[in-house]
């Protein structure tokens, strides 16, 4: 017995002084993912995870912490203990369940390494719509009832229903103007949209690309910064309609609170290394995922402006408490 | 037709046909683990194929789920753990057949019926996907609603006990599916502010507690049976050759209405075998045998389950839709290998969809003999000590809940959902109903808010739009069936009196 704490202290002791050094990651890395295997969150965590492996030399995990609508894989990666070995994706939804008093996690309760990816809303109708044009079905809108139009994307309080409301409320109407449809997701308010069940959808543009294209579906506008590089021919808001208004479901990388300086150097390198290497957005590209970068300091600055953002139009829409 | 030939030179690559092998071995295991579904075996092929060629990278997707789901009965049949809500239908009939000595039969019905079923419904997929895909573009959520609460009403069919206290059962489950704020109104319901009970209750925790942890509780709270005489089962093929042309019909027809159902986003695999069970033991010429090991109902459920499996690629393929989990891990691989779904697929890349339809039917095929080598592995486990069989299942339940979401929480709800099975068992409540109401609840409560909220809270379209008015009639019909059947009793017997 003795003999063997002796050992430990003497192997803590040698490796103390090579903890101190920047030599992580030392062992493997643990990526927690809020959202089921299958999904866009998981597919995207788990490409980052590979390439990250070549980049320092150790696995990185994913391990799917899912239940409670997201918030238990965020609450996980927040209490987790920050040595740099349990790191892993927030999204949209960090700044969007506490409005909803449905936790009392925030963005802040993260140290934020990297932005890696940002899928802007689109506005899509039924192929055989009478609205050619984003602008056409803006006036329809306009010239409708409150409630009369109905839209979809996703369920009640969703990224895509907020998507809406703020469209609405930048158009000078009531962020409820257009009834919501909640749905389980975009792909059934996309098969609804094309059985003649819906006005129009919100959801991202590769959500309903296969739809797109077999002609039951018209893309009219893409709520992001500029065009999508998989849909070069659906203008911005801004370019239709002179509305400066974005928002999108955006993914990043993160740690807990706290989390070493040199460890948050050293992965905001490495992410962003995969983030400029060929296969990062070569498979980004062939999902239809949006690239957007932003390095731990940048995407601080996002959470602030998203979480503000979204906390206004979740007011609009009457969903805030 | 030279697209045929340069589908089969694909598919006979060296590089596709050992990821076809692979990956069947690969789900043939992980689906008979319990509680590790087809859906994570799937999902954790996704970085493989990074690795692989375009058509490689389908061919482990497709092979792998069939697979998986297959080798998901194993655990059901044998020891009462079901691997999918889809498989829960027929877990009593298949583990009752166990229990007879009959688990070869039992689960050779399932590998034979599922290979039928894929191979049927990759059939109509190869023939008749441009038709289905208009069928299952003309399902709004007023149909949506029908089609559920038709489900719903199955919970009565596939019960042993009587009607009333399966309608209780199922309403218990209904209650089950309001927990959490997967709701229309995204308001968190019955939380207790438990951040766990947000996201509802999974139905895997929930099946397998019922199901397998009230089956340990059973067993330990009894004495051992005693042993069945140790025998040699005959063929597994030619018993099961026997059954088809017994029952040829009821595995036709169980074909016939998982192709249609299957077609259906959302509805799929689940909805199809609880339907196809109900159906057969509805019309059958001896329903009291049902649910004491009768292998009619396995036979319709099993060909109806695996038929709506093929079929469910249609809207996937086509449209982009996901008709469940497993496509939409499918549609994803198929964007990244440049495969894009869309009807140009089935125009300008005709011999790589061919080449699909060739993996399928080939992953059907091969399910036979790898299938009957996995059960006659698995069914050592029947020749085992019961003492030393119910601590692993125990163990097998925690871990399958955990693997789910790394989330002990699932564990938890497998301990309660068991002690839950194990009461109702115990006082004659049919847990199958339950597990009905768990999965069908959402479904119908989805579909009815959103149908109201569309129609500004009209009910007149649920009866208007054709499709809705047909199985609105069929709904409504079976609904006052049983009451049609009693007033003409009632009346024929008075009528009968007065003429004594």
């Amino acid at each position: 017995m003795i003999e063997r704490r002796t050992l430990l202290a003497a192997t803590t002791a040698l490796a103390a002084p090579a903890m101190a050094q920047p030599r992580w990651p030392a062992r493997p890395v643990t990526l927690l993912c809020p959202w089921a295997a299958g999904g866009g969150t998981d597919a995207v965590i788990r490409i980052i995870g590979q390439l990250l492996e070549r980049e320092l030399g150790q696995p990185f995990n994913v391990v799917n912490r899912t239940g409670g609508s997201g918030v238990v894989g965020h609450a996980a990666l927040a209490s987790a203990a920050p040595d740099g070995y349990t790191l892993g994706m927030i999204t949209a939804e960090i700044c969007m369940l506490h409005w909803q008093g449905l936790t009392e996690l925030t963005f802040r309760n993260f140290t934020p390494l990297g932005l890696m990816n940002n899928d802007p809303p689109g506005v899509l109708v039924n192929g055989a719509s009478p609205h050619r044009t984003v602008n056409a079905l803006a006036d329809a809108i306009k010239a409708s009832r409150p409630g009369q139009l109905k839209a979809s994307g996703t369920g009640q309080g969703g990224i895509w229903h907020l998507a809406l409301a703020g469209w609405l409320d930048a158009m000078g109407l009531r962020a409820d103007h257009v009834r919501w449809v909640p749905s389980n997701g975009a792909a059934p308010a996309m098969q609804d949209l094309a059985a003649n069940g819906l006005d129009f959808t919100t959801n991202s543009l590769p959500e309903g690309r296969a739809i797109i294209d077999a002609g039951r579906a018209r893309a009219l506008a893409v709520m992001g910064p500029e065009r999508l590089g998989a849909f070069p021919q659906v203008p911005t808001l801004k370019e239709a309609m002179g509305l400066d208004y974005s928002t999108g479901a955006w993914r990043g990388i993160a740690g807990p609170l706290n989390l070493p300086v040199e460890i948050a150097t050293a992965m905001g390198a490495a992410l962003k290394k995969v983030y400029d290497g060929e296969e990062y957005k070569a498979f980004l590209n062939s999902r239809g995922f949006g690239l957007t970068y932003a390095d731990g300091a940048g995407f601080g600055r996002h959470l602030v402006a998203a979480d503000a953002s979204l906390g206004a139009a979740m007011r609009g829409a009457g969903l805030a408490r | 037709m030279n697209d045929l030939a340069e589908a089969v030179r694909i598919v006979l690559a060296t590089d596709v046909l050992i990821a076809i092998l692979a990956s069947a071995v690969y789900g043939l295991v992980v689906g008979s683990l319990p509680g590790l579904s087809a859906t994570m075996a799937t999902a954790l092929l996704v970085p493989v194929t990074f690795w692989l060629s375009p058509i490689a990278a389908i061919a482990t997707i497709i092979t792998a789920s069939a697979m998986a789901i297959f080798s998901g009965d194993i655990p059901g049949a044998l020891l009462r753990i079901p691997g999918t809500p889809a498989s829960a239908a027929y877990t009593d009939e298949a583990y009752a057949m166990t229990r007879k000595g009959q688990a070869e039969l039992a689960l050779g019905a399932g590998l034979w019926f599922s290979a039928i079923g894929g191979i049927v419904g990759t059939l109509s997929l190869m023939l008749m996907a441009p038709l289905l895909a208009e069928m299952a573009l003309s399902f709004s959520s007023y149909e949506y609603f029908w089609l559920a609460l038709l489900g719903l009403m199955c919970a009565t069919l596939v019960a042993r006990s009587s009607p009333i206290k399966a309608i209780a059962s199922m309403l218990l489950g209904l209650l089950i599916a309001c927990i959490g704020m997967e709701n229309p109104a995204g308001t968190p319901r019955f939380t207790f502010g438990v951040t766990d009970l947000l996201g509802g209750i999974e139905p895997i925790p929930a099946l397998v507690g019922v199901f397998a942890v009230s089956e340990v509780m059973r067993a330990m709270a009894s004495a051992e049976p005693p042993k069945l005489p140790p025998r040699r089962f005959g063929s597994i093929l030619a018993n099961q050759w026997l059954l088809t042309k017994r029952y040829q019909w009821q595995m036709w027809r169980g074909n016939i209405v998982g192709i249609i159902i299957g077609v259906l986003p959302g509805a799929g695999a689940d909805m199809a075998a609880w339907v196809s069970y109900a159906m057969s033991k509805k019309f059958s010429r001896t329903p009291e045998l049902f649910g004491t090991g009768h292998p009619e109902g396995l036979v319709e459920a099993g060909a109806s389950n695996n038929a709506s499996l093929a079929s469910g690629w249609v809207p996937s393929l086509l449209f982009g839709i996901p008709g469940d989990t497993i496509t939409a891990i499918a549609i994803g691989v198929l964007y990244m290998k440049g495969l894009n779904p869309g009807p140009t697929l089935f125009t300008e890349r005709a011999s790589s969809m061919y080449a699909l339809y060739i993996i399928f039917i080939l992953a059907n095929i091969i399910m036979i003999p790898l299938g009957i080598v996995m059960i006659r592995l698995a069914s050592v486990v029947l020749r085992a000590p019961r003492s030393a069989v119910m601590p692993v299942i125990l163990l097998l339940c925690a871990v399958g809940a955990f693997a789910i979401g790394n989330n002990p929480f699932s564990v938890l709800m497998v301990g309660v959902f068991g002690v839950l099975g194990f009461v109702m068992e115990r006082q004659g409540f049919p847990v199958a109903a339950l597990v009905l109401g768990i999965v069908m609840g959402n479904m119908v409560e989805q579909n009815f808010v959103t149908s109201l909220i569309k129609s500004d809270g009209d009910v007149w379209p649920f009866f208007e739009r054709p499709v809705s008015s047909v199985l609105a009639a069929f709904t409504i019909g079976a609904l006052l069936w049983p009451l049609g059947v009693w007033i003409w009793n009632r009346l024929k017997s008075t009528t009968g009196e007065i003429v004594r």
